[in-house]
């Protein structure tokens, strides 16, 4: 510390700086560490047979051959896997009425979805558990398999489970004033029947769980490519039953999120339980088809909408239908009714209208389960509101942007409670809006799209407006009896040497996390950004907390931080004052050393501060205990969700010939409170959008009517490459919440938001002059052709 | 049932010597047999490029060549190529824009970068994307990563190091 500047006058603040994320230097030298690059000794690897029928029973299961197998070291079953594994039901109880059958680790007596695990397999290496998987025979007694979820509920549809009493899962009203009279008034209505495809999430890499019981200590150590380790060690804690402090999740780096990798699935709970079975280490890893079959799905929504409005574009009412099919189980503990209830919550938000109805059916399929993917409920609602919006504007020859200014929620209407019950403490929504028209330099573009027009290029813009829901609070998941953290700790503990080392609940899955603590942290306590060190992603280290989704790591854990860091402050200060005979009130802590509160006279390098507290308290007074391990917790108590808004634009070429769309350009502006690090947030939005993109144009499971994956593979499942994506420009508008101290709100969900319904409305756009227009997604250039007439 | 062959090459510089079944992949003989796991196994099928690695000095998807082809070949890996310094201003590019998230597409991403600009280091976003088409990202969005490369490019042909 020798070169501490003798006067030091400034706090340095860190929050708002994009500062390169410390750790990525490691991922870039190849030295992460993700949970398949973890070997134990006596480690074995597990493989499942699975199902190849959408839903059959399981009759005799011959597993001779298989265990014959050299390096094969046990076959299991459902059946001898529920000995020491308990099964579960995915349902939240405030959910009125939502039922769902017990699941299994390795299904019993019956699969419902091709692709669920039947049988494990354990040997010694992959490549020999899957020969065992291959050796394995099992009777299947094939049953009809319930594929659409606009029939799922007739009378002559099977019942996937029949203990159930039918295949509806849950459903719900809602009704806002008074919707008939709204429709009384119109001056023109406007349905529409909107189809969402199913997709995934498909992060690059695949779920892997590595798992290693100790029978000596009754000790369950898991390391996992997860987003929520604590969930996961109260969900294996009690079904495996073991107590909890015996059971430690360790998430290491984690290769990519996005909502699929924070739900339970059997074939891990499997191997979880086969490591308690053999007190050996089991890992498995999903190869890339069974991601297709196993991970979950999202989305797969038909909504019926219609729109009541006046001649100057003004809504008055809406009426909404929502139809979601999730596959044969609601997916534990977060539950498959989730996404359908935000879709129908959210979608009126943007807008001041106050009459409103919905309804919601969330039925049962025999595909693979669907269930939370990046932005739950968010793109649907919003591709369908928005499309509403721009055929109105269409149909009454009306500006889209006009339409959208004459319905917003307006400045002067916060704090504001939309009509579904969601609290907006303050947005910005018309000022992302301008910002956005600005950026984008939209009525030149538009000016050139007419232009073009007239000369056979059919270009298009399409506008979609959003709020996310972010940082939720504790009635989200806790009423419902989920056993999943809302809130989060961060403990700060100060090293000898003046630096920190900070343990956060939140999690790291590529976000840029511990950047952002350590920037939080930093900025608190008054040190440089380099003296910080984060840990994130251990149960038996780290504070307890509900980890990273639902945009909630900057909001909930960066205010944690923030907590945290303050008291550290005080704390160091007291220990300064003890030192130096003063008040603790009359210095500071800058840039890693205590000063003089006034004049920024550096009097105690923060290493004599450490170096006293911890070697020589003896020269302290007698009374003194110094305290420099600090923990703050923080739960957002006043809203129950921290909402962000924001806008995007899409601007998209269609070939009338070939109905291919080539994406020209994306803009976005948003909003998501006080921004930590605006390049981590650009980059949030940019991936985020990209897979909103996928879903608009390319990404889809396409099933068969016997409930059959027909593209399980990347060669036939289009994902976003490069040379299609267009360039991203990203803006920012700032309204940081006054609930917590910091500002912050969550930025993770809004690229994924809004991009499809932006998306839809450009091509939609460019195809107005033919008078084709399109409800559905992925666009297909068949889509596209059919809508034309061509096909 | 022991049908494994010997297999002789060199990895980051180092001569290697190994028993391996001829079906295992080149990926996995990398990451299980010598512990190399800097590169990744996305798919197993050629689509995501994650476990890109070089042999003979050309880019290949590990996943799809098996290891006894490898035989007498020179591999090498992201640990080799990142320790000998060779990427060492793309490394700094992607850090500065932050060109990565997750970091599981990265170590491919990076070999792959760098054929591109060896190619040509003048190489344009149109060029750059192309050249990226075989390497699957779900974090990024591509557009960071575009700039990383083009800023590494613009420092190569100002003839810095
Ligand atoms: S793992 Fe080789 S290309 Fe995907
Ligand atoms: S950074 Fe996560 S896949 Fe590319």
């Amino acid at each position: 510390m020798s070169d501490t500047p003798a006067r030091i006058t400034e706090r340095e603040s860190y929050i708002g700086r994009s500062v390169v994320r410390p750790q990525t230097a490691r991922l870039l030298a190849g030295r992460g560490v993700f949970t398949d690059d973890v070997t134990l000794p006596r480690m074995t690897h597990v493989a499942f047979v699975r199902s190849p029928h959408a839903h059959a029973r399981i009759g005799a299961i011959d597993t001779a051959a298989a265990r014959a197998l050299p390096g094969v070291i046990a076959v299991v079953t459902g059946v001898e896997l529920a000995r020491v594994c308990d099964g579960w039901v995915g349902t939240l109880a405030h959910f009125q009425g939502m039922k769902s059958a017990k699941q299994h680790a390795l299904a019993i007596g019956k699969a419902a979805w091709q692709g669920e695990p039947v049988v494990a397999v354990v040997a010694e290496s992959r490549a020999i558990a899957e020969d065992g998987v291959g050796r394995v025979a099992v009777e299947w007694e094939p049953l009809p398999a319930v594929t659409e979820p606009e029939t799922a509920l007739d009378p002559a549809t099977p019942l996937i489970h029949p203990e159930l009493g039918d295949n509806l899962v849950f459903s719900l009203e809602l009704k806002a004033g008074d919707v008939e009279e709204a429709f009384r008034q119109a001056d023109a209505v406007y349905t529409d029947t909107f189809r969402m495809g199913r997709h995934t999430a498909v992060t690059v890499e695949p779920r892997t769980i590595l798992a290693d019981f100790d029978p000596a200590e009754q000790q369950l150590t898991v390391y996992h490519a997860f987003q929520a380790p604590h969930m996961m060690q109260d969900i294996l804690a009690r079904h495996l039953r073991l107590p909890e402090h015996h059971v430690r999740v360790i998430c290491r780096d984690v290769g990519g999120s996005f909502g699929l990798k924070v739900h339970i699935y059997p074939d891990e709970v499997a191997a979880c339980a086969l490591a308690v079975l053999l007190g050996r280490p089991v890992k498995f890893t999903a190869d890339r088809v069974e991601s297709f079959v196993s991970d979950i799905h999202a989305r797969d929504h038909r909504v019926r909408a219609e729109v009541a409005v006046k001649r100057d574009g003004t809504i008055l009412g809406m009426r909404v239908d929502d139809l979601t099919g999730i596959g044969p189980y609601s997916v534990y503990p977060r539950t498959s009714a989730v996404e359908g209830n935000q879709t129908v919550r959210l979608t009126p938000a943007l807008y001041r209208f106050r009459h409103y109805a919905a309804r919601l059916s969330v039925v049962l399929q025999n595909k693979t389960p669907m269930c939370q993917y990046r932005a739950v409920g968010h793109p649907v609602a919003f591709a369908v509101m928005e499309g509403m919006v721009d055929r109105v504007a269409r149909e009454l020859g009306l500006d889209p942007v006009e339409v959208r200014r004459r319905n917003l929620v307006t400045q002067d209407m916060y704090p504001h409670t939309t009509q579904t019950g969601y609290f907006f403490e303050r947005l910005s929504l018309e000022e992302c809006l301008d910002s956005l028209l600005e950026l984008a330099d939209y009525r030149r573009l538009c000016a050139e799209r007419d232009a073009l027009r007239a000369r056979g290029t059919y270009r298009g813009l399409g506008l979609c407006g959003f709020v996310e829901l972010t940082t939720p609070g504790p009635a989200f998941y806790g009423v419902g009896g989920a056993r999943i953290s809302s809130q989060d700790g961060c403990t700060i503990r100060f090293e000898p040497s003046g630096t920190l080392t900070c343990m956060t609940g939140v999690t790291e899955q590529g976000q840029g996390t511990d950047t952002m603590i350590a920037q939080v942290v930093a900025t608190a306590v008054g040190v440089p950004m380099e003296h910080v060190r984060v840990l994130t992603g251990d149960t038996m280290v780290t504070p307890y907390g509900g980890g990273t989704w639902a945009s909630r790591g900057a909001g909930i854990g960066g205010e944690a931080a923030l907590l945290s860091g303050k008291a550290l402050k005080e704390n160091i200060l007291k220990v300064a004052a003890a030192i130096l005979g003063g008040e603790p009130m009359d210095l500071d802590v800058r840039r890693g050393a205590v000063v003089d509160a006034d004049t920024g006279e550096v009097r105690l390098p923060l290493a004599e501060v450490g170096r006293i507290a911890y070697f020589r308290p003896d020269t302290l007074p007698k009374d003194f205990q110094s305290e420099l391990t600090v923990t703050r917790h923080y739960v957002p108590r006043h809203q129950g969700f921290a909402f962000t808004n924001g806008i995007q634009l899409s601007h998209v070429e269609v070939d009338m010939e070939t109905g291919f769309v080539r994406l020209l350009k994306h803009w976005v502006v948003e909003d998501c409170g006080r921004i930590i690090n605006p390049r981590l947030v650009d980059e949030q939005l940019r991936g985020a959008i990209v897979q909103g993109i996928g879903a608009a144009l390319w990404e889809h499971c396409v099933y068969d009517d016997q409930g059959q994956l027909r593209n399980g593979t990347l060669m036939d499942y289009l994902v976003p490459m490069a040379p299609e994506i267009p360039d991203i420009v990203v803006g920012h508008v700032e309204t940081p919440t006054a609930y917590s101290e910091g500002g912050f709100k969550g930025a993770g969900e809004a690229g994924t938001a809004g991009a499809p319904g932006a998306v839809l409305n450009a091509v939609n756009d460019a195809l107005a002059p033919f008078g084709a227009r399109l409800t559905a997604q992925p666009i297909t250039p068949g889509d596209v052709l059919t809508a034309l007439g061509k096909l | 049932m022991d049908v494994s062959v010997e297999l002789a090459l060199t990895v980051n510089g180092v001569p290697v010597r190994r028993r391996v079944e001829p079906r295992q992949s080149l990926a996995d003989f990398l990451r299980y047999e010598l512990e190399l796991t800097g590169s990744h196994v996305g798919c197993e099928h050629g689509a995501c490029g994650a476990c890109t690695v070089r042999v003979d000095g050309t880019p290949v998807r590990g996943c799809l060549m098996l290891a006894v082809q490898a035989d007498g070949s020179r591999v090498e890996t992201i640990e080799g190529i990142a320790a000998s310094g060779e990427l060492a201003d793309l490394q700094r590019a992607f850090a500065e824009e932050n060109a990565l998230q997750c970091g599981f597409c990265t170590p491919g991403m990076l070999l792959t970068a760098q054929e591109i600009l060896r190619r040509n280091p003048r190489a344009g976003d149109v060029e750059i994307r192309e050249g990226l088409s075989g390497n699957y990202c779900r974090c990024t969005g591509y557009h960071a990563i575009v700039q990383a490369v083009l800023r590494a490019g613009g420092v190569r042909e100002k003839g810095q190091p």
